[in-house]
């Protein structure tokens, strides 16, 4: 059973004219409990898709397409419907805890506030146990919950974010890089506390972050995102072991470890998303484009079930034109285009 | 907790007034002192005998020594002892009584007009920021700001006062009622209230009304475009997205979140304006011949009265130091981040 299924959603910004496509064409969806990486660089629009399903987009961004969730597509649902799914339904924990939290509130106002809004049957007292109950959970003790958000370190302000989003139990937490603000000891606290989720509160997860390492180790599957396409998606061991898009191998090979003896990284910088790239997006890039990349679009391979890939690599060879698979001739990407 | 740290804070806050108060003091001794010209001689018109001057300046100190003249002067102080004018005998302590009674009473509905049109405007504009509202709001704000306010006062005077003769156009209350009402406060107002007296009341409010809506409106001008800059920039605080994507109420997050966040920064331009306008809203109780602490000031200025400017000049500088601590107070009371 899935919680949620995007299909087909595409994001726009900016004028009609010259629309900047962050998301374009993207299918995704998130089974129940289930924690889903989403994974790729700054700017390629995994954040955007991240809000774009809670109907959190900045003014003037506009979205079609469907996100289904419980039998419906809260792509054209009313903002009054939408806001109502927000916090029961769909919770959403933000890069930067340390300015998330209204300066002049105390945490257990917060709280009052939220869970007013969405339980309002509820007594003071039973909010007040469901509140700490929550926060506990997350490591902070209740002493603590007459307090001001000032008097928190940017970790236990990032605790009680993701305590806010789950006191009221949502089927789904979307967490856009949760951890990138924080340190590395506090990071791998944040995410243990994530990854048991699924069992302490039945939550599935869309983890939002660029960081491979944390989607090899706190997720079921991996999406990954280029210039606001999905261009592979699968379980995690299968795509870390056995990378089928070119793009997904180089991020691999550029993680860092104990092992790394030399920095690896992919020339080029992410495409413009007001005139991206002709073809396959990802072609000006790539170490292995052939020619028929830079002419036509790549169609979705699906391997079984739960795997797919965009990328002609995969064909299928009846659509890709004659000569389409000899490599692409192009002037080496020099230190300038790097920069 | 929490109680304790506000109750440390305003107690070194308040400890901080002292040195404060000391320096404000001495600068304008100072000041005074380095003034050109014999300050005596000016103030009784340059045509008396020098041995009645020699006389005066001995019955005020002016013969002692500088450290001397000092001393006295922060004990006269201390004591609130701030002399007598030379030029009408007057004991400053009445002046600050009765003119300072009528300036209070003139800022304090003139700021209830500011803060009430000011902010109200304001949150209205910022919150349906680049609608006619707004337009509208900054354009009216802008116009109240730019007009000076004797004009405004004029224009005031000469619409409700002699084309609709809705309204008196000068002075605190109609003779009779003033010579009627029994002196409590020395606040007209408030002496009116405590003897039940009605029409006293009546007559008072309508003398007020047009000099503090006046001095009120050019004040607002200054908060209004405060206030609408406040709430944009709030809107757009990280904590607003957040409290949207837990889903509260566009009502909720515009009262509770950015609406209480974008006063906080009002609170001390509110406390400044309304220091400056006890020290004397000089311009506004001229057009409305109010008989206010301002329009003394200047009259004793224009007659060189050395000892009443400096005890005029002491009093606002006490003003200006109350209300700041009022206003560190009360900023620290909404916002927990200035107890630390």
């Amino acid at each position: 059973m899935s919680v949620l299924q995007v299909r087909r959603l595409r994001v726009y910004y900016g004028t009609p004219a010259q629309p900047v496509r962050a998301v374009e064409d993207v299918s995704l969806e998130i089974g129940e409990r289930e924690v889903v990486g989403l994974v790729g660089e700054s700017g390629c629009g995994k954040s955007t898709l991240g809000r774009g399903i809670l109907g959190l987009l900045p003014e003037g961004a506009r979205a079609d397409g469907e996100v289904l969730y419980g039998g419906r597509n809260l792509i054209g649902l009313s903002p009054k419907e939408l806001r109502r799914l927000r916090g029961p339904d769909l919770g959403l924990v933000f890069q930067e805890p340390m300015t998330r939290l209204n300066p002049l509130s105390r945490i257990s106002e917060h709280f009052r506030e939220t869970l007013k809004q969405h339980e309002s049957r509820l007594s003071d007292a039973e909010m007040r146990r469901r509140s700490l109950e929550t926060l506990g959970r997350m490591g902070i003790p209740p002493t603590r919950f007459d307090q001001y958000p000032h008097e928190f370190s940017g970790g236990m302000r990032q605790r009680i974010m993701i305590a806010l989003a789950l006191v009221l139990r949502p089927k789904l937490l979307v967490a856009d890089e949760p951890t990138t603000s924080l340190d590395v000891i506090v990071e791998g606290q944040i995410l243990a506390l994530l990854a048991d989720l699924k069992r302490d509160f039945g939550t599935a997860l869309l983890l939002i972050t660029h960081n491979l390492g944390i989607v090899a180790e706190s997720c079921d599957r991996i999406a990954v995102m280029y210039a606001g396409k999905i261009v592979e998606e699968g379980p995690v061991r299968d795509v870390f072991a056995n990378p089928a898009h070119p793009y997904t191998r180089e991020l691999l090979r550029s993680t860092i470890s104990l092992e790394t003896t030399e920095l690896h990284s992919i020339p080029g910088a992410p495409p413009n998303l007001i005139d991206p790239p002709p073809g396959c997006r990802f072609h000006p890039r790539c170490p292995d484009a052939m020619r028929v990349c830079a002419q036509l679009e790549p169609v979705e391979k699906r391997f079984d079930q739960v795997r797919r890939v965009q990328c002609w690599l995969h064909g299928p060879e009846s659509r890709i034109p004659a000569g389409g698979e000899l490599p692409l001739e192009r002037e080496a990407i020099g230190v300038a285009d790097e920069a | 907790m929490t109680g304790t740290s506000l109750r440390t804070y305003l107690i070194t806050r308040i400890a901080l007034v002292l040195p404060m108060v000391f320096i404000l003091l001495t600068l304008v001794f100072l000041l005074m002192r380095v003034a050109p010209g014999n300050p005596i001689e000016a103030s009784l018109g340059g045509h008396v005998p020098q041995s009645a001057i020699k006389q005066i300046e001995h019955q005020l100190g002016f013969d002692k020594p500088l450290y001397t003249q000092y001393g006295n002067y922060l004990w006269d102080i201390a004591r609130g002892n701030f002399g007598t004018t030379i030029t009408d005998n007057r004991p400053l302590s009445q002046i600050i009584k009765q003119n300072g009674a009528a300036t209070l009473e003139l800022t304090f509905f003139a700021m209830i007009v500011a803060i009430v049109v000011g902010v109200f405007v304001g949150l209205v504009a910022g919150r349906f920021r680049d609608t006619w509202l707004d337009v509208g709001g900054r354009f009216f704000g802008i116009l109240v700001y730019a007009t000076p306010v004797f004009f405004l006062g004029l224009m005031a005077q000469l619409v409700f006062g002699v084309w609709l003769g809705w309204l008196p156009i000068s002075d605190q209350a109609s003779p009779l009622t003033a010579a009627l009402l029994k002196t409590h406060t020395n606040i007209y107002f408030l002496d009116a209230i405590i003897d039940g007296n009605w029409s006293a009341l009546w007559d008072i409010t309508k003398h007020l009304i047009l000099p503090a809506t006046t001095l009120g409106l050019v004040t607002a001008g200054v908060f209004i475009r405060l206030v609408r800059v406040n709430v944009i920039r709030t809107l757009r605080d990280d904590y607003i997205e957040a409290a949207r994507a837990r889903g509260i109420t566009e009502r909720r997050v515009v009262y509770n979140h950015a609406f209480k966040n974008a006063l906080v920064p009002v609170i001390t331009v509110v406390g400044l304006n309304l220091a400056l306008l006890l020290g004397g809203a000089v311009l506004t109780e001229t057009t409305f011949n109010w008989p206010g602490i301002g329009h003394e000031l200047v009259l004793y200025l224009e007659n060189r009265d050395y000892v009443a400017v400096q005890g005029i000049i002491v009093l606002f500088a006490l003003v200006v130091v109350a209300v700041s601590v009022l206003v560190d107070f009360l900023n620290a009371y909404v916002d927990p981040r200035i107890r630390y």
